[in-house]
């Protein structure tokens, strides 16, 4: 074997510079063949899917929206450690720690509590990376196909903590499906 | 027999003729769409009324409504007379077309075209020609090189190709021995089909009506990859709208020209037995029918040869056009002498 003949592909293809014949030339048995190409085409199923009216299915590991977590107290579970951030590929996630108050107790699960929460969500590629990292189960990529609507203002695309973390009511009605089972 | 109803007569037919090529170009468009969509697995616009029937209604209104932009041109005469000429030449060559043979109405036979004139073929060549200034003129007046490079093309490749469809239709004359279209027609009665007589000058004229309507693979004129879009670069709203539809139209009449000098126009097998049994009114019909059929596959054609092979390059297009097709016609046209003249040559030639 030598070394002209090697193809790592398997694609390879001796590239010719022949002389076209006259019937070559008249692109006519070559325009048939493409004829004969497209027409079956015309009977193939369509893979068009009717979007608002049909939904194409989700993976089951689809990954959508972030969300920070309540506990079934309602408390918030992130302790702001950092590490959703460190791990973030696209450097997406900035926040800032703060000591939680005596009186706080029941709206912070730990001593230590995110005051503020970003995720630019122009950088996020939604890979998961950040709920991977995260020890306290506070951040997670729900399934909800509503992502960052448009806007005109770059701002708008900057999600805090009104935006992310779960709403008060979804977690105590999360916490009394639990407790009925 | 110069009379009052005659007047009527051709304008019904007139308008008639006018509304159908209005509406065949309209449809076109939706065709071209779900044509392309078709040929790349997909479903194509469905969303105006059902099935997408109203698209092109949409269009058109999505087209007017918009700006209408003029480029700081010194020809601004030019500027607008250039869709009109399109337009206009796309709809004169209807008038000489035979849409059927004749229909028996009030008493008194109806020819089904607008005129019959017997160098109708001399005469939809020379419109078709004139065409050409519509799309010269409008890219020249943009002040815009790439119009104007549009345009260059478009008139180089026109003038090329004429040469050769000229010369193409010469040998299917020289077997009908008239240029008017009625009995061209008229001679292809049941399957007596020229395409059948001259299958090479049916190829020579299909290529280079091709290229007379600037359709795929020919259509270098408005090349969007190099061009941006060829002469109509520098226009907007409905004289970008006329452009377009005049392609359109240029087109159905295109495929109407080629199913009556081909394709035997109105005629179907078994029509004088249909005119002899359930009159003339109903096998004309049926004619009629019969080549809009014909038409619409012819257009049909079109589309699916745009949406299978890619742009010739503009050597290819040259070559083909003078070193092949010219070349081939004449040979075409020497056989088809020799064809005809084969027993004064036999004579001749004592045998
Ligand atoms: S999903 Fe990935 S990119 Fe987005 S914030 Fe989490 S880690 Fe960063
Ligand atoms: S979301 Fe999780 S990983 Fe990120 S700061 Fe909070 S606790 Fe730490």
């Amino acid at each position: 074997m030598n070394i002209e003949s090697i193809s790592l592909s398997g694609r390879k293809k001796m590239v010719s510079n022949k002389e076209m014949t006259f019937l070559e030339k008249m692109y006519l048995v070559a325009i048939i063949k493409g004829l004969f190409i497209t027409i079956k085409h015309l009977f193939r199923r369509k893979v068009t899917i009717q979007y608002p009216e049909q939904v194409r299915e989700m993976s089951p590991v689809y990954r959508g929206q972030h969300q920070l977590k309540r506990d079934e107290e309602g408390r918030e579970n992130c302790t702001a450690c950092g590490l959703c951030a460190l791990s973030c590929p696209a450097e997406a996630i900035t926040m800032k720690a703060e000591e939680r108050k005596a009186d706080e107790k029941h709206l912070y699960r730990e001593e230590k509590y995110a005051s503020i929460y970003e995720i630019n969500m122009l950088r996020c590629i939604f890979c998961g990376l950040c709920e991977e990292a995260c020890p306290k189960d506070a951040i997670y990529l729900t399934t909800s196909k509503v992502l960052v609507p448009a806007s005109y203002e770059r701002e708008d695309f900057i999600f805090g903590k009104d935006k992310l973390v779960m709403p008060l009511d979804v977690a105590i009605r999360n916490a009394q499906l639990k407790n009925a089972n | 027999m110069i009379d009052s109803t005659i007047i009527i007569e051709k304008s019904v037919i007139i308008v008639a003729v006018f509304a159908i090529t209005m509406v065949m170009a309209m449809y076109s468009t939706l065709a071209e769409r779900k044509i392309a969509a078709w040929l790349q697995d997909r479903i194509g616009p469905n969303r105006a009324g059902k099935g997408g029937i109203l698209q092109p209604l949409a269009d058109g209104l999505k087209l007017f409504s918009k700006e209408e932009f003029e480029p700081n041109t010194p020809n601004r005469f030019l500027f607008f007379v250039g869709p009109a000429i399109a337009m206009s030449t796309a709809l004169m060559t209807s008038a000489v077309i035979p849409w059927g043979d004749k229909l028996h109405l009030f008493g008194r036979d109806i020819i089904l075209q607008a005129t019959d004139i017997d160098v109708a073929l001399l005469y939809i060549f020379g419109v078709v020609s004139v065409g050409v200034y519509g799309i010269m003129i409008g890219g020249w007046a943009s002040n815009n090189k790439f119009s104007l490079m549009g345009a260059v093309r478009a008139a180089s490749q026109m003038v090329s190709y004429e040469v050769a469809m000229g010369l193409s239709m010469i040998a299917l004359l020289m077997m009908t021995g008239t240029l008017s279209l009625r009995e061209i027609s008229a001679q292809q009665a049941g399957m007596n089909w020229n395409v059948f007589y001259q299958p090479v000058s049916f190829l020579i004229f299909l290529i280079c009506a091709f290229a007379e309507t600037n359709r795929t693979p020919f259509d270098l004129a408005e090349c969007e990859s190099e061009l941006i879009g060829g002469y109509h670069t520098e226009y907007s709203s409905m004289k970008m709208g006329f452009y377009l539809f005049a392609e359109y139209a240029n087109m159905f009449i295109s495929s109407t020209i080629l199913a009556v000098l081909f394709f035997g126009g109105y005629n179907y097998p078994g029509m004088s037995w249909a005119v002899e049994n359930w009159g003339v009114n109903s096998a004309n019909v049926i004619g009629i029918v019969v080549l809009f059929s014909k038409i619409c596959g012819f257009i049909f054609f079109y589309m699916w040869v745009r949406w299978t092979i890619p742009r010739f390059r503009y050597d290819q297009l040259m070559h083909l056009g003078w070193r092949i097709l010219i070349p081939l016609s004449i040979v075409n046209i020497i056989i088809t002498g020799i064809v005809i003249l084969r027993h004064d040559i036999m004579v001749y030639l004592g045998l």
